[in-house]
């Protein structure tokens, strides 16, 4: 079942066509990964799918209704809620009161977000910092705390722009099995990753795009081995390190 | 915390007892300190929690002076249901000045020019006003009694003002801790994460801008009935506009006790320096030293200088940051 519909997107910056004629569905309990050349629209689908761009044609559906004309806190409010490529912490106040914001918007009740916000630090292992200041927290840090802030507004669709780009292998590790735990407990997950180690482990289907056009959707395995994508974005040396041409 | 509630307890009640031994002038010279306090305050949840720029908070004090003083005269409405008619009327103007600002996207340098654009067409247009003074202003019949918030020396005042201060630092430390406050600084430190987490930006600024243009406005009601005259260029001027914000920028912006020092440290100053300089004919050389330490301030001390009162007593107080 789709909980999220995307019907012919269209948005353009003067001449520049940023995302053309882009239509895709997003399955209930699934990972999705937005993948493609810098440039390619990633982020303005992500702009357009929140509310914070206005689309110049297309829809998109959330949990069965138009989101069209809603703003960005009133698609947060419906369930679909993002983060930033470049993190945006709320620098001056510390952990616990970032996650609070996300955490309030949900539960009305001070007591009860000031719970789910706890519960939420907790599980992103942030706990220890929970008093420090966000300015105090190195970027890997900022990261989760950019996802614990997303996840205490209890989205039923998560997007993550990037979120494990410029972290090390091991981090990046940690990031896929708690993402992994996310989508377990129900969060449907739409990525926009360039770490194809994180896209190979964590996406059950894999949309490519480059200049704003979908030129391959499909399984990882299936996308790696598709000509386009390998000229488009990944390189030889990818698709021969994955074994999947022949 | 129990220790800087019972410092700040002791600091009160100093400050009750003061009238017992200090004359007319010291008095007047605390009232003053208190109103700019207050007036502080009031712009400080405006800029200071939520970040949103205004140099024209003039504006919604010459409202509550003029409405206040207005109906006082001509319907003989009491001051105090005035005051409250000023501030609802303030309120309106600031939810307009926030509606253009916040609907349409301005931001930073543009919404500042806005707020100024706004306390300046007042000014010029109060000026023209023949049964608002125009530009001569009002004189006020003096007839003291309380229901016309009008007294014989300054202890009333005083008191009057002490509240309002006081009452000043409570709203904002309840609002700081309050649902609506966390939303507000979150709208200062990033709009866009804000409203992508959820939170109506538009709604929580509005709010914001009403409760300060009310606030403002209740120190017009407080000014016009302690100097007895209104003049457009006082109480709508640019000069009242840069006045109140020095000291919450001094004294710390985004907390609640940080227009409360800065008053403190800048009014007795400004007031002091004036008097000494101007005997020995160095007229406006206050001024100089005002903007010196400002300067200072700002280079320095960027985080006002509560912080570092804060930071210098927290071994007495035992304070968590």
């Amino acid at each position: 079942m789709s909980i999220l519909v995307a019907r012919n997107l269209e948005k353009h910056f003067g001449g520049l066509a940023a995302v053309s004629d882009l239509s895709f569905e997003l399955n209930q309990g699934e990972i999705l990964s937005l993948i493609g050349p810098n440039g390619a629209g990633k982020t303005t689908v992500f702009n357009c799918l929140c509310g914070a761009l206005p689309l110049d044609a297309g829809e998109v559906i959330l949990q069965g209704r138009s989101i069209r004309g809603l703003e960005p806190f009133e698609v947060c409010r419906r369930g679909m809620v993002r983060t930033f490529q470049v993190v945006r912490p709320f620098l001056n106040v510390s952990v616990l009161d970032n996650v609070l914001i996300g955490a309030m918007s949900r539960h009305g009740r001070f007591a009860a977000a000031n719970k789910e916000a706890v519960r939420v630090i907790e599980f992103l292992g942030l706990g220890k910092y929970t008093k420090a200041h966000a300015h105090s927290l190195p970027l890997p840090l900022r990261k989760r705390l950019e996802m614990a802030r997303a996840l205490a507004t209890g989205p039923g669709i998560l997007l993550l722009d990037e979120v494990m780009a410029g972290l090390n292998p091991t981090e990046v590790d940690e990031l896929i099995g708690l993402i992994r735990e996310i989508n377990h407990r129900g969060t449907t997950i739409l990525m926009i990753e360039h770490v194809m180690r994180g896209v190979m482990a964590l996406s059950e289907r894999v949309i490519v795009l480059n200049y704003g056009a979908k030129i391959a959707e499909g399984t990882p395995q299936e996308v790696v081995a598709h000509d386009g994508v390998i000229e488009a974005y990944l390189g030889k040396e990818f698709a021969h390190a994955h074994g999947n041409r022949s | 915390m129990t220790r800087l509630s019972f410092l700040l307890g002791f600091c009160f009640c100093v400050l009750l007892g003061l009238p017992l031994v200090l004359d007319k002038y010291l008095l007047g010279l605390f009232i003053m300190t208190f109103y700019y306090a207050y007036l502080g305050q009031s712009w400080n949840l405006l800029t200071g929690y939520t970040g949103h720029v205004s140099l024209g908070h003039a504006l919604y004090v010459g409202v509550g002076a003029y409405t206040t003083t207005f109906l006082a005269q001509k319907y003989g409405l009491s001051p105090w249901l005035g005051m409250i008619a000023g501030g609802f009327l303030a309120s309106v103007i600031g939810l307009f000045v926030g509606f253009l600002g916040f609907r349409f996207g301005l931001r930073g340098v543009y919404f500042v020019i806005l707020t100024i654009a706004f306390a300046e067409i007042a000014r010029i247009v109060v000026s023209h006003i023949e049964a608002l003074g125009s530009f001569s202003g009002i004189f006020l019949d003096f007839n003291p009694g309380f229901l016309n918030f009008q007294f014989k020396g300054n202890v009333p005042y005083y008191y009057i003002s002490l509240g309002f201060m006081t009452a000043s630092v409570i709203a904002a430390r309840a609002i700081e801790t309050s649902r609506i406050g966390r939303f507000l600084v979150a709208i200062r430190e990033d709009e866009t994460a804000a409203q992508a987490l959820g939170v109506n930006t538009f709604k929580y600024s509005m709010i914001a801008i009403a409760i300060s243009a009310f606030m403002a406005s209740l120190a017009g009601a407080f000014y016009a009935n302690f100097i007895f005259y209104l003049q457009p260029n006082q109480v709508f001027g640019m000069s009242l506009s840069i006045e109140l914000i020095l000291r919450p920028i001094i004294g710390g912006l985004g907390t609640a006790l940080g227009p409360i020092l800065g008053s403190f440290i800048l009014t007795p100053l400004s007031e002091i320096s004036r008097a000494y300089f101007s005997k020995g004919g160095f007229e406006g050389l206050h001024l100089i030293l005002y903007g010196v330490l400002t300067v200072l301030v700002v280079l320095f001390m960027r985080k006002g200088i509560l912080h570092y009162v804060k930071r210098a007593l927290s071994p007495l107080l035992r304070l968590q940051r």
